[in-house]
C-alpha cells in the first residue's frame, strides 16, 4: 500500500518548509527527513537557519508555510508544550537551567508527571522520581552535584545538565544547539561519548561547529546555505563537496 | 536524601512557632485595645504581602494593582455588613428605609440587583473568595495567554487599579464613593465595634493568617512551588520542558488575588469601614514595599515586612506628616539597592549563621539556595 510519496516512516520530516522576518526569508522552502535512532548534524555558516529551524521544529517560531511532520503528527499547529509531550526535546545554546534551584530539583522539573497545575500541586517525589533522576544525574556526570544549586556549577556542567533535564523528558527526538560550545577538550571528549551513549532508542539532531566533534558523532550532516539545503550525505562526501568547501568549511 | 518536607522544613516551622507566639501571647499582653487594633489593621496587609510572596517573590509576576483585590474583599465584606446595618428599623428616617444611607442620599429608590444577594453572610464569605479568583482569572487568561509579562504587566495592573478607583468614586450611588461604605455596625447581631469584639476578632484574624501562611508554604514547597521560581529564571526552559508557563502564571496570580481579598474582608471587620482609598494605585505600591523590605522571597518575612513599615508609618507620620512619603520611598530604594532580599536576607546572611554556631545541632538548610531539598552531609 503506497504511503504518499514517503517511502518509509522517517522519524521527522520537514517540506518546503519557509519562514520569513519582514521579507527575509530565514529559512526556504527547506526540506530534510530524519530517520529513527540517527544523529544527524546541521552546520552551515552564521545566519544560515540553522537555530531557526530547531525553533520552527519545537514551536518558539511559527512557519509562514510548509510542514513538520513528526511520527505523521503535523507539528506547526501545536502549542510548544504539546510538542514536548509529542517526544520532541530542545537544549538551547546557552545552558538554560534555573539557577536558583539545585540540581535535583532542576531535574525533577523535567520528569514527565505532574505537567498540569494541579498536577503539579499534588506531585509526590516518589522512589521512582528519585531514582530516575539519580540515574539520569550519573550519566550526565553529576551525581554528587545533587544537592548543589546549579549556579555554581561550571559552564561544561551546566551545559550536561540541560542535557540532563532533556534526557529525563525521555524524548524521541533530542534537539540540541551547540553543545560543546565553550567547553574544555576533555568536556568534549566526555560529551560526544555522552551522545553516543544516549542515542539508543531515540535520534538526535545537532546544530554544531566543532568539526572534530561533528566527525565523531554524525551519521550524517546537513549543510544549510541562506535558509537551503546546500549539501547532505556522509561527512566525508560533504567534505569533498566543493560548494560546502566554498561558502563554509573553506574559511 | 532529598525528602520534601510537604508544609515546611525544621528551620521554617521554628520560625512560625515564634510568629505565634509573638502574634498570639506577646502582642495581645502587651498591648492596649487600640494598639492591638492597629497591628491587628497591620496584619490585613500581610495576606496582601503574603500573596505578593508567592506571585512576585516566586514567579516573578510583579502585580502592582493588588489593592485591587484588597478592595474587592473589602467591598464584599462591607456590602454585608452595611446591609445589615441598614435595616428598616436602623433607617426608618430616610426617604426609602431599607437601603444602605448613601444610596438614599443619591436618590436611589430600591436596591440595585448586585447588592440583594449580599443579605446573606455565606454568599459574602464566597464572594470574598471566588469574585477576585475569577477577576484575576480573566485579567491573567488575557494577558499571559498572549505573553504579557513583566514591566508591561505590572502599568496594566496599576491602570485597572487607577480605573477601578475612578468607577467606585464615580458611582457614588451604588459604591459610596469617594467616602467608601461606612459606619458598619453588626456581623449577625454581633457589635463589632466594641472592644471586646475588636480582641476576639483580632484572633480570628491571627487564626486565618496562619491558615493562609501553611496555605502558603504548601504551594511553595510543592513542585508547583519549584516551577514559579523556574519559571522567573528560565521561562523558555519551563515551556520547553512541557509546561504551559501562562497557566502556572494564572495560578500564581489567582492565588496572590484571593490571599489579598481575604486581607480586604478582615480589614473591613477590623477597621469598621471600606473605602477606594485602599483600593488605588498608591496602596496597591505600598503593598508591594512591605514584600520587598520583609524579603519577598520569604513567607514570614512578608508578615514582618508588613508589621514594621506600618508601625514606622505610623509613628512617623505622626512626628513628620511631610516627610513620611519621602521616607518610604526612601526606604524601598535602600531596599533594594542595599538588601534585594529584605529583611529575611539579613537575617539569613547575619543573624542566623552567628546563631548557628551558638548551637550543636546540624545546620538547618538555607531557604533561598536550598529551597526545598534538605541538604544531605556528603556520603
Amino acid at each position: 500500500m503506497p504511503i504518499g510519496h514517503l517511502q518509509k516512516d522517517f522519524l521527522l520530516a520537514v517540506e518546503g518548509l519557509t519562514v520569513s522576518f519582514d521579507g527575509f526569508k530565514a529559512v526556504n522552502n527547506l526540506s530534510f527527513y530524519v530517520d529513527e535512532n540517527e544523529i544527524r548534524v546541521i552546520i552551515g555558516p552564521n545566519g544560515a537557519g540553522k537555530t531557526t529551524v530547531l525553533d520552527l521544529i519545537c514551536g518558539k517560531t511559527k512557519a509562514s508555510s510548509g510542514s513538520i511532520q513528526f511520527r505523521g503528527k503535523e507539528l506547526t499547529k501545536l502549542k510548544e508544550n504539546d510538542i514536548v509531550q509529542a517526544g520532541i526535546g530542545r537544549k538551547f545554546q546557552t545552558p538554560s537551567i534555573y539557577d536558583d534551584l539545585t540540581v535535583f530539583e532542576n531535574l525533577e522539573i523535567s520528569y514527565p508527571r505532574g505537567r498540569s497545575v494541579f498536577g503539579a500541586l499534588t506531585f509526590n517525589r516518589d522512589s521512582a522520581v528519585r531514582e530516575r533522576v539519580q540515574e539520569v544525574a550519573e550519566m550526565v556526570f553529576l551525581k554528587d552535584r545533587l544537592g548543589m544549586t546549579a549556579d555554581l556549577l561550571s559552564h561544561g556542567q551546566k551545559q550536561w545538565l540541560e542535557i540532563g533535564m532533556l534526557l529525563i523528558q525521555d524524548p524521541d527526538l533530542l534537539m540540541l544547539d551547540e553543545p560543546v560550545a565553550g567547553m574544555s577538550v576533555s568536556e568534549r571528549v566526555k560529551t560526544a561519548e555522552l551522545l553516543n551513549r544516549i542515542i539508543k532508542g531515540r535520534s538526535v539532531l545537532v546544530i554544531e561547529h566543532d568539526m572534530k566533534f561533528v566527525e565523531d558523532i554524525a551519521h550524517k550532516v546537513t549543510v544549510l546555505h541562506q535558509g537551503q539545503v546546500l549539501a547532505e550525505g556522509s561527512m566525508e562526501s560533504v567534505k569533498a563537496n566543493p560548494k560546502v568547501v566554498e561558502v563554509y568549511l573553506g574559511h | 536524601m532529598f525528602d520534601t518536607p510537604r508544609f515546611a522544613n525544621r528551620s521554617e516551622l521554628l520560625g512560625i512557632a515564634v510568629l505565634a507566639v509573638l502574634l498570639l501571647v506577646i502582642l495581645p499582653l502587651s498591648l492596649d485595645v487600640f494598639r492591638l487594633n492597629l497591628v491587628a489593621k497591620y496584619l490585613t496587609y500581610s495576606f496582601v504581602a503574603l500573596g505578593l510572596v508567592l506571585c512576585w517573590g516566586c514567579g516573578g509576576i510583579l502585580s502592582l494593582g493588588q489593592g485591587v483585590f484588597f478592595g474587592l474583599g473589602g467591598y464584599c465584606m462591607a456590602m454585608f455588613l452595611k446591609l445589615e446595618a441598614s435595616s428598616a428599623a436602623n433607617t426608618k428616617i430616610q426617604s426609602t428605609p431599607g437601603i444602605p444611607d448613601f444610596m438614599d442620599w443619591n436618590q436611589l429608590t430600591e436596591l440595585p440587583f448586585f447588592w440583594k444577594p449580599f443579605h446573606s453572610l455565606t454568599f459574602a464569605i464566597v464572594a470574598v473568595l471566588v469574585i477576585p479568583a475569577i477577576f484575576a482569572l480573566i485579567v491573567g487568561a488575557a494577558m499571559f495567554k498572549r505573553r504579557v509579562g513583566g514591566v508591561y504587566f505590572a502599568i496594566i495592573t496599576q491602570a485597572i487599579a487607577a480605573i477601578l478607583t475612578i468607577l467606585i468614586v464615580g458611582q457614588q450611588g451604588y459604591t459610596g464613593g469617594i467616602n467608601g461604605i461606612t459606619d458598619l455596625r453588626t456581623l449577625k447581631g454581633w457589635d463589632i465595634r466594641t472592644d471586646h469584639a475588636k480582641f476576639i476578632l483580632y484572633f480570628v484574624e491571627v487564626g486565618c493568617l496562619f491558615v493562609c501562611i501553611f496555605a502558603a508554604q504548601f504551594i511553595r514547597h510543592s513542585k508547583l512551588g519549584r516551577i514559579l521560581v523556574a519559571m522567573r529564571d528560565k521561562e523558555d526552559r519551563v515551556r520547553f520542558s512541557g509546561y504551559s508557563v501562562a497557566n502556572f502564571k494564572i495560578f500564581a496570580f489567582c492565588a496572590a488575588a484571593v490571599l489579598a481579598s481575604i486581607g480586604g474582608a478582615l480589614f473591613t471587620l477590623e477597621v469598621g469601614f471600606m473605602s477606594p482609598s485602599f483600593v488605588g494605585i498608591v496602596p496597591s505600591i505600598e503593598m508591594v514595599i512591605y514584600t520587598a523590605v520583609g524579603g519577598r522571597m520569604s513567607i514570614l518575612g512578608a508578615v514582618y515586612g508588613t508589621l514594621i513599615v506600618n508601625a514606622a508609618k505610623t509613628s512617623f507620620s505622626e512626628s513628620f506628616p511631610q516627610l513620611w512619603l519621602l521616607g518610604l520611598g526612601a526606604l524601598f530604594i535602600a531596599v533594594v539597592l542595599a538588601f534585594p532580599n529584605g529583611l529575611a536576607g539579613i537575617w539569613r546572611d547575619l543573624i542566623q549563621p552567628r546563631l548557628d554556631r551558638f548551637s550543636r545541632s546540624p545546620k538547618p538548610d538555607a531557604q533561598w539556595s536550598q529551597p526545598m531539598a534538605d541538604k544531605a552531609p556528603a556520603e
